[in-house]
């Protein structure tokens, strides 16, 4: 094999895939305890609304019911803490207002879910409602509703002096703007919206809590990253961290949307109040009403470029929506919108608005995606005003090794152009369309990735196999990727190499799965321990042979003194040999910061051809190539299955998926009839095509491939159906009733 | 000595200056003489000790790990930016 490697690269069956396509795995919901209590959760009707009393006289009073608890029942901030420890806790328990239809108020106990779910119902809640504001641009408008009274916009600029519903203002600026758009011949200026999407992972949150004699806390839940709600436990209930233990469970789906926590709180209280484990499991209403949609956008965007081909300036405005607390991805927005080009001029402002809707969380490549719709369609039509292919337009403007971002930082070895030459080679790029109302589109995408903290050890066992603990959660299939790096460096089979996901109390540290960091990270952590390991087996080794320990070398098949040297063993031989030797086990350790070490972006390229049906408006996807840069695809099937899976829920958000609220911001598709995920039907066969051009900072190069893949989906297909009808579009999602509107076809609403 | 870049929505604490050149052999240091020559610079990127949080530094055209702890040489160009983290 290539490089002399021997398993990375290769295609194991993933651990856990058994378990999974068996019913096998253990999930959330699937945690039984003994005298386990049945949690619900009571959420408010309302939009915006002040709490004027919470009476549960009679719920408490029902057979079957254990506790009931709400926001008084939570410690409250520490004094002086900083505004987001309060946001902490209003998050999972409403005190004062409700800031969004399905914001949490109260929760139960009982014996039994049906007992809970009727308590639920004797709970008086007396709410004075207030007018919601549920549009961004609405939010920002001087005099609308504000959800926190004391909020005030932070930026480099300062602290606002006014109360507003602006939690934050970024900018992002490079070279000139206004003598960049001055220099160019053609400008495009659009402005796009983008609506509230949700993850849509299947399996609904659900957390089990139970305290032990000591006032010990061990929770089981579904989470990307048990560390994580370690800490948001202990800083809510006054806890230290070594006193709570959380258990991940198997994880069916997160997509970003796990990395917070909504329920781990709820089920520690009422198990508390009740002296009982308790378990909350969220409905699919609940899900889709109060976890973390990705933001609904709007962004303003004018972009220049010369006769010859070269962008000038670009100049836009993005506005997120962060739902009802700050945090709306608009650092990442901001960053990868122009990601992909040398641009000498631009300029970058953008708004982190609150409305009346659950908190944004995060969704893959969050924030990145709707900047991408916005820039890839403004480049597309700057291509078509120029007469230049859409691709050598890009290609002649792509962002390269040593250029400046609009950050401020300098490209290290990136895949930008290689992306996009595979595209132009690939044979997809030149296929006749084959009918009419067809369209092909292109689109180029980014994101950045992340490095964060990870840990391993492994154990070496007396058979040669060996145990790889790690922290870090597997939510799509990472076990294997970093059990394939530890092997490799042992010179292992990937069957001798076990690895389990710790919890919080066994394993040691590791950040959340998120970012595409894991394989990376904690790939780098395994490889650690791994040299960790080997180091010591060649100490056990030398003082099994008494030789120095620098006479001893190992080349992945055997341990020797020398080429040729009568002593000579094998790993596992050696492995049986470790307690002969003395210096007791062996256990490798690895533990890393990742962004220390330098984790690397990933750019895709996306070509896609649609048919649109001129009467309907509907849109047929007829054909799908995602080129994507890797680094290093240490498992090329689960890296093909990131990208599919990437481009399935860019198909989704492009044009099928949306909240839609009412007037009085209640959510009206709160189930999945209604909230219309693209299903087998709607997505064709998508070819994968890696590129690998190698993060330099990872032995085997890796960057990471999960979040990509999503990014420049809608606007590869919005350019498709530009090119299918000659109109462009401006709205996620592209539902058949918005074609036929821009279409001239029907009025808009 | 390290040129420090200034975020354009502070450059009114620096009369408009978008590069200012300071002493210091970390951001930390840096940041330090920067508020001493403008006052009210500190508050702006710091919070205690640490970056403000959503902020990051990038020391040399590369995102700086350690934070107001990153080493400078005497050329190094320090700029913010902000911090990002994924789904």
């Amino acid at each position: 094999m290539a490089d002399g490697l021997r398993v990375v690269g290769t295609r194991p069956v993933p651990y856990g895939a058994y378990e999974k396509v068996t019913g096998q795995a253990v999930f959330g919901a699937d945690i039984h305890l003994p005298g386990m209590l049945y949690g619900k959760v009571l959420r408010s009707p309302h939009a915006h609304a002040r709490i004027r009393s919470i009476d549960a006289e009679a719920a408490m009073a029902l057979a079957g019911v254990y506790a009931v608890v709400t926001a008084a029942d939570l410690p409250p901030a520490p004094p002086g803490a900083p505004p987001r420890a309060r946001y902490a806790r209003e998050r999972i328990l409403a005190s004062g207002k409700a800031l969004y239809a399905g914001h949490p108020v109260a929760a139960v106990a009982a014996a039994d879910p049906h007992t809970a779910e009727e308590a639920l119902g004797l709970i008086r809640v007396e709410y004075e409602p207030l007018p919601p504001v549920l549009d961004v641009l609405a939010a920002m408008r001087q005099g609308a509703p504000l959800l926190h009274e004391e909020l005030r916009t932070r930026s480099l600029a300062g602290l606002a002096q006014e109360p507003s519903n602006v939690a934050q203002h970024l900018r992002l600026s490079k070279g000139d703007p206004a003598r960049g758009l001055a220099e160019a011949d053609v400008v495009v200026e659009r402005e796009f919206r983008t609506a509230t999407v949700h993850q849509g992972y299947l399996e609904p949150h659900a957390a089990t809590a139970a305290w032990d004699a000591d006032g010990d806390l061990t929770v089981w839940t579904c989470t990307q990253g048990a560390f994580d709600v370690r800490s948001h436990l202990a800083e809510l209930l006054g806890l230290p961290l070594a006193r709570i233990r959380v258990v991940p469970t198997e994880i069916g789906g997160g997509f970003g949307g796990k990395g917070r926590s909504y329920l781990d709180a709820v089920a520690a209280l009422l198990a508390r109040k009740a002296g009982r484990p308790v378990q909350v499991v969220m409905a699919r209403s609940e899900v889709l009403r109060a976890t973390g949609p990705t933001s609904a956008t709007v962004i303003r965007l004018r972009m220049g470029a010369r006769r010859d081909g070269r962008l000038t300036a670009a100049v836009a405005e993005l506005f997120y929506e962060a739902g009802a607390f700050p945090g709306a991805p608009i650092d990442a927005g901001a960053g990868c919108l122009l990601a992909g080009y040398d641009i000498p001029h631009a300029q970058v402002d953008a708004y982190d608005v609150l409305v009346n809707k659950a908190q944004t969380g995060s969704y893959r490549a969050p924030g990145a995606t709707q900047a991408t719709f916005a820039t890839e369609q403004v480049v597309d039509e700057l291509a078509g005003q120029l007469g230049m292919d859409p691709l050598e337009f890009r290609l002649r403007n792509s962002a390269h090794e040593g250029a400046e971002s609009i950050e401020g930082t300098l490209w290290p070895p990136i895949g930008c152009h290689e992306v996009l030459r595979a595209a132009q080679a690939h044979p997809h790029y030149r296929a006749p369309l084959g009918g009419p109302h067809r369209g092909r589109g292109v689109a180029l995408g980014y994101w950045g990735n992340w490095g964060g903290s990870s840990s391993c050890t492994i154990a070496v066992n007396s058979d040669g196999t060996v145990n790889l603990l790690t922290g870090s959660v597997d939510v799509s299939g990472a076990r294997t990727s970093i059990a394939m790096q530890a092997a490799e460096v042992l010179g292992l089979a990937l069957e001798q190499v076990q690895v389990t996901v710790g919890d919080t109390a066994t394993a040691g540290y590791a950040d959340v799965s998120a970012g595409s960091r894991t394989t990376f990270a904690t790939g780098l952590a395994a490889i650690a321990a791994a040299q960790d390991v080997i180091r010591q087996m060649c100490e056990r080794a030398a003082r099994l042979w008494g030789v120095p320990v620098g006479a001893v070398t190992y080349d992945r098949t055997a341990f020797s003194t020398r080429a040729g040297s009568a002593r000579r063993l094998t790993f596992r031989e050696l492995a049986a040999r470790v307690g002969e030797a003395g210096g007791g086990p062996v256990i490798g350790r690895g533990a890393v910061d990742g962004d220390q070490v330098g984790y690397g972006g990933g750019f895709g390229a996306h070509i896609v051809d649609v048919e649109v049906d001129p009467e309907t408006g509907r849109v047929r996807v007829l054909r799908y190539t995602a080129v994507q840069d890797v680094g290093r695809a240490i498992h090329p099937g689960q890296v093909e299955g990131q990208i599919k899976g990437g481009v399935a829920q860019g198909i989704g958000w492009a044009l099928y998926e949306g909240c839609q609220y009412a007037p009085d911001g209640s959510l009206l598709n709160t189930s999945l009839l209604d909230y219309k995920l693209p299903t087998a039907l709607d997505v064709p066969v998508v070819e994968p095509v890696i590129v690998e051009v190698p993060n330099p900072n990872h032995p085997f190069g890796v960057r990471g491939a999960g979040e990509t893949p999503i990014v420049p989906a809608p606007a590869a297909i919005a350019n498709a159906i530009y090119h299918a009808t000659g109109v462009r579009m401006q709205e996620l999602p592209m539902t058949p009733a918005y074609i036929l509107q821009r279409l001239g076809t029907i009025e808009g609403a | 000595m390290p040129v420090l870049h200034i975020p354009p929505l502070m450059r009114d604490l620096t009369g408009g200056r978008p590069q200012v050149r300071v002493r210091g052999q970390t951001v930390g240091e840096a940041i330090e003489a920067l508020d001493a020559a403008y006052p009210g610079t500190k508050a702006r990127l710091c919070e205690g000790e640490r970056l403000a949080p959503g902020l990051a530094v990038a020391v040399d055209g590369r995102r700086a790990a350690q934070g107001l702890h990153t080493p400078l040489g005497e050329e190094s160009e320090v700029r913010f930016l902000p911090a990002v983290a994924g789904g």
